[in-house]
């Protein structure tokens, strides 16, 4: 990262509380971070201390009770559900930990499904899915469903499926969680290529030090606040 | 293309409780097919009536007869184009169960006013030649196998005593509502066996039937009919043929109900089914629709999924339902005889059904749809399916 880091994730004094009956939670308190584009992010800190809730706001899933958010110079805060959803399927791509695949749809069709949403042609989702599942490493697994794949297999569809729309940030919430040691290798290893080769902005959530170690930078959360 | 192949594949996704439920809803098409076909049978003999025919009794009631003298009477009415008589005879074929409409008509006159029931020429001679000649409807004659040459004995019930028959004529009906399983047969002959075996009863009629000389006749000519009878010995009541069948419907006006109800009852119960069916299956399904709602796909895609999907299923169940309820309905009509004038499956229960299916897919998906919409994406991603 030589040229000026441009920000690309701006979030300040966030906060989130969630609401059990009329018991409010705190979450996350304050919450301010900058993150550069290309930059590779590690989010750590121990269970229940907001990870996935700071990751879920980040992407768009969630709300924030305070505080701005902003991606890619757009104030996510501020738009509604319907382009909320739009926003999402233009600038995220979505990493999870049990790799989210739509069971009755093959590896092509699970990577193509984010491309529905934008107005290519058929000829060009089967062009930009191939070149995808290429690049993961799964060219010959194209009409295999899930369950006929293996966990690293079929995180590595995940991954294509995150990148095929070519997002302005990836959020990885805990990517390697379910798999075995050397499936998850090849998952940090391809993450680490997004970003290396294709200068993704990649934000991963991980308790394994060992997946934190391939980040640029690792921030850890603690009962709802960054520390160093 | 590609939200059809997945909506086809989420509904075979649990093949057993699909097709169970495509069963259920193939069984409660078909039955409630079957009902309404019951129900329009009921009524055919009332929906094939003519309004330009009238129909004349006795005031007090059909059982009571009127003198054979009207005849000549409401011949002189203004509008009158034409006038037959008939009996009710009301005979036993074997058994009781052997149900079927017996009339001692008029011979000469009474087919010139059904056009509808078609006889081949030479076989309407023989039968106006013959005095205990009879002609029967296509159905009839199909469902107790009587063929022309036959004698048949009725056990007589009004007019008392064994009645033979020669069947000299079939006779088909010109519409598809005609009642074709009617027993006609010659009124001088049961007059004739009157003036012997009980001569009070003698030159009397159950009922006149009256061609107008305009379907718009219809009010005028039977206050007119009345008007002459009324003080005398017998007061007429004259109305047209249908409304004269409605009568006879009316009596029987609560089991249709019942039936009628039945039949929105088990439509009612297969949308509890499919209802349960969809909940099911999109509860198990929450963290895929909320993965597709972080992909960005909104209410719009998720309700098409969902409203596919019970439709596919809904539809599976209706179309072989409709396409079973006309094999099933024509062994119900077989089996039920001559009972009803018609046993046929209306184009308007079809539509039904198919109204029944469309129905139970909306009512279905939508509870499940509301809840898929609804849901925070964070909530959906965490359910375990
Ligand atoms: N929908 C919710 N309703 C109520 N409380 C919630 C909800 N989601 C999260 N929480 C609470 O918020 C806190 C942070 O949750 P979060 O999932 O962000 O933690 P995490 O750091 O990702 O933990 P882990 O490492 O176990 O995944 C937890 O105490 C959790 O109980
Ligand atoms: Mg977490």
């Amino acid at each position: 990262m030589d040229q000026a880091a441009q920000t690309i994730v701006a979030i300040r004094n966030l906060a989130k509380a969630y609401r059990r009956g009329d018991q409010v939670v705190p979450v996350l308190t304050d919450i301010t971070l900058d993150i550069a584009a290309g930059d590779y992010v590690a989010l750590m800190g121990p269970s229940g201390s907001g990870k996935s809730t700071l990751l879920n706001l980040i992407a768009g899933i969630d709300k924030p009770d305070a505080g701005s958010l902003s991606i890619g110079g757009i104030d996510i805060t501020a738009l509604d559900e319907a382009d909320l959803a739009a926003w999402r399927s233009r600038h995220v791509g979505f990493i999870f930990q049990f790799y989210n695949l739509m069971p009755v749809l093959t590896a092509f069709e699970n990577v193509e499904l984010p491309l529905l949403l934008t107005d290519l042609s058929a000829a060009q989702r089967r062009q930009h899915v191939g070149d995808a599942l290429e690049m993961v490493g799964l060219a010959d697994r194209v009409e295999h469903y899930p369950s006929e794949l293996s966990g690293g297999q079929q995180q590595r569809v995940a991954i294509a499926r995150a990148i095929i729309t070519d997002p302005t940030i990836l959020v990885a919430d805990e990517p390697t969680g379910d798999l075995d040691r050397v499936s998850a290798e090849e998952v940090l290893n391809l993450i680490d290529r997004l970003n290396r080769e294709l200068g993704k902005t990649v934000i991963m959530v991980t308790h394994d030090p060992h997946a934190a170690a391939k980040a640029r930078s690792i921030r850890h959360l603690d009962k709802g606040e960054l520390t160093q | 293309m590609y939200y059809l192949r997945m909506i086809v594949r989420n509904a075979m996704r649990h093949q057993l409780r699909s097709g169970l439920t495509v069963l259920g809803i193939v069984v409660a098409i078909v039955a409630f097919g079957l009902l309404r076909t019951v129900v329009d049978a009921w009524y055919s003999g009332a929906e094939a009536a003519s309004k330009s025919r009238l129909i004349t009794r006795n005031a007090i009631s059909l059982v009571f007869s009127m003198p054979l003298a009207y005849a000549g009477k409401i011949r002189q009415i203004d509008g009158v184009k034409a006038v037959s008589y008939a009996s009710w005879f009301g005979g036993v074929y074997v058994t009781e169960k052997n149900f079927f409409p017996q009339f001692a008509v008029h011979a000469p006159t009474y087919f010139n006013l059904y056009p509808e029931f078609v006889v081949p020429p030479e076989q309407m001679r023989d039968f106006l030649h013959d005095r205990k000649g009879a002609i029967v409807g296509r159905r009839l004659a199909e469902t107790y196998g009587f063929k022309i040459g036959d004698t048949v004995s009725l056990r007589g019930t009004i007019y008392p005593g064994i009645w033979d028959f020669v069947i000299r004529g079939i006779y088909d009906g010109a519409e598809r509502t005609t009642d074709v399983s009617q027993f006609f047969f010659q009124w001088d002959y049961v007059n004739e066996t009157m003036r012997i075996t009980a001569p009070r009863r003698m030159n009397t009629v159950g009922v006149y039937i009256i061609a107008l000389t305009g379907a718009d006749r219809a009010s005028d000519v039977s206050a007119s009919v009345d008007a002459t009878f009324r003080n005398s010995l017998a007061e007429t009541l004259t109305e047209t043929e249908q409304a004269f069948q409605l009568g006879f419907v009316s009596m029987t006006e609560a089991i249709v109900v019942a039936i009628r109800v039945v039949s929105y009852l088990i439509i009612f119960i297969i949308m509890a089914v499919m209802a349960n069916t969809m909940a099911m299956t999109v509860r198990e399904r929450l963290s895929e629709y909320a993965t597709l709602k972080a992909l960005g796909f909104g209410s719009r895609h998720l309700a098409g999924l969902i409203f596919g999907e019970a439709f596919v299923i809904a539809g599976c169940g209706a179309l072989i339902g409709i396409f079973c309820t006309f094999p099933i309905a024509e062994r119900f009509g077989k089996a039920t005889g001559t009972l009803f004038p018609t046993f046929n499956v209306h184009d308007e229960t079809i539509e039904w059904q198919i109204a029944c299916a469309v129905l139970i897919a909306v009512v279905a998906a939508l509870v499940p749809c509301w809840r898929v919409m609804h849901i925070r994406i964070v909530d959906g991603l965490r359910s375990i399916g």
